[in-house]
């Protein structure tokens, strides 16, 4: 582990335990404002739609069985299947499909 | 309420916990990164989507600037819920109790701690903290290990996981709230647009996931205000 790779790490624990930390320990109040309330609901869904797409394409390393792992994916989640049974059918969508790819 | 159930309510949420954090693990191996980086990012940290944007910036070599905006971006949600956790403690929480406590406020963690009907003291809070922050660091150091021990094909394939995951917290909510599917919608387009333009090949992952969240989540605030009983 380089001294780089230390420094990075070093921000990034000490930035997120900041914002945890701060609010714990300073904040007694209520945010009143409607807008930034409603900012810091979508903040998640914004992030995590942004970080998905379009890298869940690239996740498997080809387009073909990631395409496949994202369509089964998106259909178990939008069925509210848990967190573990979406993950496992997209991995199972792609590898099934990386073994079809290889006798074609 | 004390450390023993805070343990119990812990549980779900560290098995939760294993499966998610096993595709970090992955993840950081076949950056090239060792077993033991991994370990470290997630006993520090504490927080998926955090970690794998983290580990963007690192592995493309970013400044120190672009990581720690990147992780405030989107760890801001965690400052509302210790806002609203903040209102829900009780006497045996000193300062010196909420600075250790403040560490392990995840998505999951302020759910349960929050959705219980009395303030909550520290022993159950210790106990809520511990089994999903073992299951967080034991998932991380399998997925890597499994990183340097499996076939390429099924890491290949294993690679979608974190992302399947991100599919099963996004995708139900944004079917039943509006505002969500368009914050999500918008977030997406713009990532692609950045991702795919030639122009905006100067913008590094961190920052390009700062620029959708914002504009994303402002939009979607201005148009679709959230109510305060809607909110979690």
């Amino acid at each position: 582990m380089t001294l780089k790779i230390i420094g990075y790490v070093a921000v990034m624990a000490g930035v997120t335990y900041l914002i945890r930390m701060l609010p714990f320990v300073i904040f007694r109040k209520k945010i009143k404002s409607q807008f930034v309330r409603s900012f810091l609901y979508y903040v998640p869904y914004s992030v995590l739609g942004a970080m998905t797409i379009p890298e869940i394409f690239y996740s498997t390393g080809d387009r073909i069985s990631a395409t496949a792992g994202f369509v089964v994916g998106a259909i178990l989640a939008l069925k509210k299947k848990s967190l573990i049974v979406v993950a496992l059918g997209a991995c199972i969508a792609a590898y099934v499909t990386i073994l079809v790819m290889w006798f074609i | 309420m004390d450390f023993k159930k805070g343990i119990k309510d812990g549980m779900p949420i560290a098995v939760g916990y294993l499966s998610v954090s096993f595709g970090f693990g992955l993840m950081v191996v076949s950056e090239g990164f060792s077993v033991l980086v991994a370990t470290i990012i997630s006993m520090t940290n504490l927080t998926s989507a955090g970690q794998v944007a983290g580990l963007a910036v690192i592995a493309a070599s970013g400044t120190y600037a672009e990581i720690a905006l990147t992780q405030l971006i989107i760890n801001l949600r965690y400052a509302l819920m210790s806002i609203s956790l903040s209102q829900k403690l009780d006497k045996s929480f000193t300062t010196f109790h909420r600075f250790s406590t403040a560490f392990g406020i995840t998505d999951e963690i302020f759910a349960v701690a929050s959705s219980k009907p009395t303030d909550i003291n520290r022993n159950y809070m210790y106990g809520l903290i511990t089994m999903p922050f073992i299951g967080w660091t034991g998932g991380t150091i399998m997925g890597a290990v499994a990183g340097n021990i499996l076939p390429t094909d099924l890491k290949a394939a294993l690679g979608i996981a974190i992302y399947g995951m991100f599919l099963a917290i996004i995708l139900p909510v944004a079917r039943e709230s509006i505002g969500v599917l368009v914050a999500v919608v918008i977030a997406a387009t713009i990532s692609c647009i950045i991702r795919f333009v030639p122009v905006f090949d100067f913008i590094t992952s961190g920052f390009s996931i700062i620029i959708c969240a914002v504009i994303a989540a402002g939009l979607a605030a201005v148009f679709f205000p959230i109510k305060e009983e809607e909110e979690a």
